[in-house]
């Protein structure tokens, strides 16, 4: 049976990468003794994946991972254990029976949301509100884009779904999907500097709220939240 | 947000922040306003390396399992930090409750290597106490030194307030308690530490007072009221009563040691004549297989880990080993958990039980001959003989392995050059015990690929080998070139890999290892100059380690290469691990003649732990 399983990570375990929240997630398992199916050959391990992985500092309440179990007690015990075996700043919030033929997590995200504030509460300065219609409203936002090999410019705007702005907070929903990902920090900078407003992106604190699938028909997007398909168990 | 001593975004500029955030599995946090003690144990070294450690979990969950104490841990900062820390003035911190070490009643370190010294200094500094215990106040944290290296605490013995000489579990709930006491009554901290060398096994430096002969030896050592100094180590007398973690803390990044460790006995019943920790940890003494077994699956469950390992000396002559093994290979198997075997001597049962757990085409055998001719395992008292090794090779070529590792040890007492060109002729042989065991058909797996390691012999104290003369790093060089010319003129020369260990951090290191109080000063002055991590081979410094020494006019000759004199009183002479410096003395006198002495199991001789603090040596 294949499990998708919701959770957020705040605390200090935003310090801890994804390959370690990995292996966090495996000894878990054991310690709550799921009944989670482990991979055939010398050196079986447990058949688990992320929805996508969560930069370091970041803080989420919408992380999801799929895992294929062998048996379960039902959806509340198997939350339940898990969430007593968990260290604070890991919380399970929900998991669903996923349908045989589902997509997983990591092939199934389209989109994420996230809220980006400042670390020591303060507000936006007024600049970057006031910019921020005009700067949206642009029929293209350019970015220089540094991967390992070369620089690229990348025009952002047809991956931004949503954008709101006031002076707590800057909020967004883009594209999350294997192909388009954007990371939520581009969105900002690239404001701060249309606004001409200096900007440290270490001020700034990065919540990932949800992340979604596309169930739309053709070109028509229909976001619904990862854990939307499934059922109970 | 839960409490961080460091701030988000220093944090985030670090390499691994999680070596400084605490919060891990099992991982222990009380009120400390509940509480009487704090205890910041210390392992001086990076937190993979700490973390790694069983004797740090074992004190941890022991004082933990005190109401009255709350025992936190501490690492080094990696460079990285400590220069952030120093640059804006940030307290070294404990991990749990992210507040300063400074603010501990107690500050422990457990010393496992000579190489970590100078970050004893830095993790004192940078807690901001005073590096020389005679600067301390009265608010400052007892300073406590444990561990093997204890055993030679003079080069440290200024930084210290007491060492714990022996096993940790059976001594400090009376310290505790006295340290309680101390807090109630208001003594001073020098009434305190009187009182606490007059425990068992505690040595308080500041009590101690070091003569010295004409020519730098040491000629005695009295104590406060001019008696002669004695101290005898801790020992735990029943190991199945002794604490053992059983929910020890689970790292979140990789460490060295990431599994379960279960320690099946302590002591070892083989008497190398250079292995220090064969003697220090005597009498032997096992735990039941019925406790192993219980400790085991409630180990497993409590960390999640995906790997257990058995942890002692020598697990072969562990009594239980094949029921233990046998049990967990079948507990195992359902859990989907590996188990990991070091020192295991090659034999029927331990090939069978390594096709069992491990992938044969990625493990590899291990065999530690020490020595490359039968004359020289006979001086250094390692009873593996060739014939051992290559019957246990063969055994293990025909069930499919075909990797080997091969342990020797260069610069050892009276070696000759035929002794160290042995070694190459060992690696041969077992390479044509491989062509001859598998038929040209059979060799799926490829063709036997042999490693040989050798690292450089360093004397250390209460072994047989504490009188020996050191060579010098030119001498270990010389060998290493004679090792490597011997290899590659072998037939089976392209099926062997040589890898040969650092010629100077072995100097230092043994010079450190048989040093005295002189060498404080060497110690303090290299960390004001700015050395740290000196086990690590990118920070070493060895240029800085020489011109210090001309500097204060200490001559590395004097710890290493100089002849000691049979009645020579070492500088850790007044401290008693249970065997005696007659027994020693005997068997330096028969390594000289190249007389093998029989293990404990064989024959009793008479080391002198047989009546350590009234328990008696099962063997």
């Amino acid at each position: 049976m294949k499990v998708r399983i919701k959770f957020a990570k705040s605390g200090v375990m935003v310090y801890i990468g994804h390959l370690d929240l990995l292996r966090y997630f495996q000894k878990s398992m054991r310690r709550a003794q799921i009944d989670i199916k482990y991979s055939e050959g010398f050196s079986p391990h447990q058949i688990m994946s992320f929805a996508a992985p969560l930069g370091v500092g970041v803080i989420s309440n919408g992380e999801y991972m799929d895992v294929e179990l062998n048996s379960s007690e039902g959806k509340a015990s198997f939350i339940d254990s898990l969430n007593e075996v968990m260290v604070p700043g890991v919380k399970i919030l929900n998991a669903v029976l996923l349908p045989d033929k589902a997509k997983n997590a990591m092939s199934s995200v389209a989109a994420a949301s996230y809220r980006i504030v400042r670390k020591d509460g303060g507000k936006i300065p007024e600049e970057v509100i006031s910019s921020a219609d005009v700067f949206i409203g642009q029929n293209e936002i350019m970015i220089t884009k540094e991967t390992k090999k070369n620089v690229m410019e990348l025009d952002i705007k047809p991956h931004i779904y949503q954008f709101g702005i006031d002076s707590e907070e800057i909020s967004l929903k883009v594209d999350a999907s294997s192909a388009g990902n954007i990371k939520p920090m581009l969105v900002v900078e690239a404001l701060y500097r249309y606004a001409g407003v200096d900007f440290d992106p270490l001020d700034m604190q990065i919540i990932r709220d949800e992340m979604y699938m596309d169930i739309g028909e053709g070109d028509e997007r229909e976001l619904v939240s990862l854990d939307s398909i499934g059922e109970d168990f | 947000m839960q409490k961080t001593a460091l701030s988000d975004k220093i944090l985030l500029k670090v390499e691994k922040p999680a070596r400084y955030i605490g919060n891990e599995i099992n991982a222990v946090v009380k009120n400390k306003n509940e509480i009487d003690i704090r205890f910041a144990l210390c392992f001086p070294d990076v937190y993979e390396i700490g973390m790694s450690h069983l004797g740090i979990q074992i004190l941890y969950s022991l004082f933990n399992s005190y109401e009255d104490v709350w025992a936190e841990r501490v690492y080094s900062p990696w460079v990285d930090l400590d220069k952030i820390m120093r640059d804006d003035n940030i307290p070294l911190f404990a991990l749990e409750s992210q507040e300063p070490v400074k603010n501990f009643d107690f500050l422990g370190f457990t010393l496992q290597y000579e190489m970590c010294y100078t970050n004893i200094l830095q993790v004192l500094d940078l807690a901001g106490i005073p590096i020389r215990a005679s600067d301390r106040s009265e608010d400052d944290p007892i300073v406590v030194g444990g561990g093997p290296c204890t055993y030679n605490p003079e080069p440290i013995c200024e930084f210290f307030d007491f060492f714990y000489i022996g096993e940790g579990e059976t001594g400090y709930r009376e310290i505790f308690d006295l340290y309680k006491e101390h807090k109630a009554k208001k003594t001073t901290r020098k009434e305190f530490l009187k009182r606490i060398s007059q425990i068992e096994g505690m040595y308080v430096p500041s009590l101690v007072e070091v003569t010295y002969n004409d020519d730098g030896t040491v000629k005695g050592f009295t104590d406060d009221e001019g008696k002669p100094v004695h101290i005898k180590k801790q020992v735990v007398r029943e190991m199945d009563k002794a604490h053992y973690p059983e929910k020890p803390v689970v790292p979140f990044i990789k460490v060295t040691q990431d599994r379960v460790v279960l320690e099946i006995q302590r002591g070892c019943v083989r008497g190398c004549r250079f292995c220090q920790a064969g003697q220090l940890y005597r009498p032997v003494r096992e735990r039941s297989v019925e406790h192993l077994e219980e400790m085991a699956i409630k180990l497993l469950n409590n960390t999640g880990h995906e790997e257990i390992s058995l942890s002692s000396l020598s697990s072969s002559d562990f009594s239980g080993i094949e029921e233990l093994v046998n049990f967990l290979i079948e507990e195992c198997d359902k859990r989907h958990i590996n188990i990991s075997l070091p020192s295991l001597r090659i034999d029927n049962f331990s090939v069978d039980v390594m096709s069992k757990v491990q992938d044969i085409k990625k493990s590899s055998l291990t065999f530690a001959p020490e020595a490359g001719s039968q004359r020289m395992r006979n001086i250094i008292n390692k009873g593996l003989t060739e014939e051992d090794i290559l019957k246990g090779a063969r055994l293990a070529f025909e069930n499919g392995w075909t990797r080997v590792k091969l342990y020797f040890m260069l610069g050892l007492p009276g070696e000759t050059v035929e002794d160290i060109e042995g070694i190459a002729d060992i690696a041969d042989k077992i390479a044509r015990e491989f062509f001859d065991a598998v038929p040209k058909e059979e060799r799926k797996n490829g063709p036997v690929q042999i490693v040989v390691s050798t690292s450089f012999f360093i004397p250390k104290p209460f072994t047989a080998f504490q009188w020996a003369p050191m060579n010098e790093a030119k001498d270990f060089l010389d060998k290493a070139y004679i090792t490597r010319k011997a290899i590659t003129s072998m037939l089976n020369q392209k099926r062997i890999k040589y890898n040969w260990h650092e010629a100077d951090v072995s100097v230092i290191e043994g010079i450190l290892a048989r040093g005295d109080r002189k060498l404080n000063d060497l110690i303090e002055t290299l960390y004001k100059k700015g050395c740290i991590y000196d086990a690590w081979g990118e920070y070493f410094d060895m240029d800085k380690w020489m011109s210090t020494m001309a500097e204060l006019g200490i001559d590395p000759a004097f710890y290493t290469t100089r002849k000691r004199d049979l009645d020579e009183i070492f500088p850790w002479d007044f401290l008693d691990c249970g065997v005696s410096k007659d027994f020693l003395k005997r068997e330096w006198e028969r390594s000289l003649k190249g007389e093998v002495t029989p293990n404990c199991m064989l024959r009793c001789n008479g080391c002198g732990a047989v009546n350590m603090n009234g328990m008696y040596c099962p063997m």
